[in-house]
């Protein structure tokens, strides 16, 4: 086995999925990144897929490449996740199937697809991707907190039943950071929501990779099922 | 089809019998008990391991995805991965319903 090692990241368009498929390269992985729609820039040794996280047969093709043109992969990073801003009783059920599709079925289908490559060599971490939106329960993001709440079970449980395979399965749960994920997110409410954290202030993409670190480094065999919140929350 | 089927899926057994301490009967052929009834062989954990190393090898050799652990095949009366038999005649019948969906 070589040692150079193979991350895949969902989500790698744009905001902080972009930041960590360039971060992690310049870490000297191998890094394969996924989105909906192409992307604008190039990296060396990044291979990108353009698919949705939730649908099942792309997915699997997409993972029956990986295996046959890396052979392996350690490393799972789901960032691709959805929001959207609106009171419950504003809220259409087409967006509620969406959220729910690429938070929740999108990072099961990739953690189960992942595991079944990680178990090859007995080795692999998977990250997904809470929010502090959940124990903040934040008004207007019902759904979103939902289906990160629904992203923290599985974590547990994942990291239960994927232990015995060697992988750890962990969450990392960020503070707003200034991405087009909050875009639209009134000034007010993200001040009030700030004011909330231990320590308030933006999260940035290198706070979320200084966890990610954490949870992938081979040292952290011992560490599963867990959930980190940044800022204090 | 079947017959490549079947060998397969042994060759697949023979790997992971290895790590076993009762091993599958695969001089039994398709009589070969896999997991549940009364002569079950493997844990769940070694029937997921031979479920995935079973749909990647399907993958390389007829170039198409399965997925073998679905709703039909957990509620079915009786279970797909019971025998080698079994597991052979309901990976057949997947593959030829992919073929019909194309």
């Amino acid at each position: 086995m070589t040692s150079t090692q193979v991350m895949l990241i969902t989500g790698t368009r744009k905001g902080i999925g972009k930041f960590l498929a360039d971060y992690y390269v310049n870490k000297d992985f191998r890094v394969i990144g996924c989105s909906r729609n192409p992307i604008d820039y190039k990296l060396a040794n990044y291979h990108h897929f353009c698919l949705d996280v939730c649908n099942e047969k792309k997915v699997k093709q997409m993972f029956a490449e990986i295996r046959k043109t890396a052979g392996r992969l350690d490393v799972l990073i789901n960032n691709a996740g959805i929001a959207s801003m609106n009171h419950v009783l504003l809220t259409p059920v087409k967006t509620v199937r969406q959220i729910l599709n690429t938070n929740v079925l999108g990072t099961f289908l990739f953690c189960r697809e992942a595991a079944k490559l990680m178990q090859l060599n007995k080795y692999g971490r998977i990250v997904n991707f809470s929010t502090v939106a959940t124990p903040l329960k934040l008004e207007g993001e019902a759904i979103y907190a939902a289906s990160k709440a629904a992203i923290l079970s599985l974590t547990e449980v994942l990291s239960k039943e994927l232990a015995d395979f060697g992988i750890t399965v962990n969450s990392v749960g960020p503070t707003p950071v200034k991405t087009d994920l909050i875009r639209s997110v009134p000034k007010e409410k993200i001040d009030r929501l700030l004011a909330m954290q231990a320590i308030s202030r933006f999260g940035t993409f290198d706070d979320i990779a200084n966890v990610i670190n954490f949870f992938i480094k081979k040292e952290s065999d011992f560490v599963t099922g867990q959930n980190i919140y940044l800022g204090g929350v | 089809m079947h017959d490549k089927i079947q060998k397969l899926i042994i060759a697949q057994i023979e790997e992971i019998n290895e790590q076993l301490e009762f091993k599958v009967p695969i001089e039994l052929g398709i009589d070969a008990p896999l997991f549940g009834g009364n002569n079950g062989i493997l844990n769940s954990i070694s029937l997921v391991t031979l479920i995935v190393a079973v749909e990647q090898s399907i993958e390389d050799e007829f170039e198409t995805a399965i997925i073998l652990a679905d709703e039909k095949a957990m509620s079915q009366k009786n279970s797909p991965f019971l025998t080698i038999g079994s597991l052979v005649d309901y990976i057949v019948h997947l593959l030829n319903e992919d073929n019909d969906n194309d």
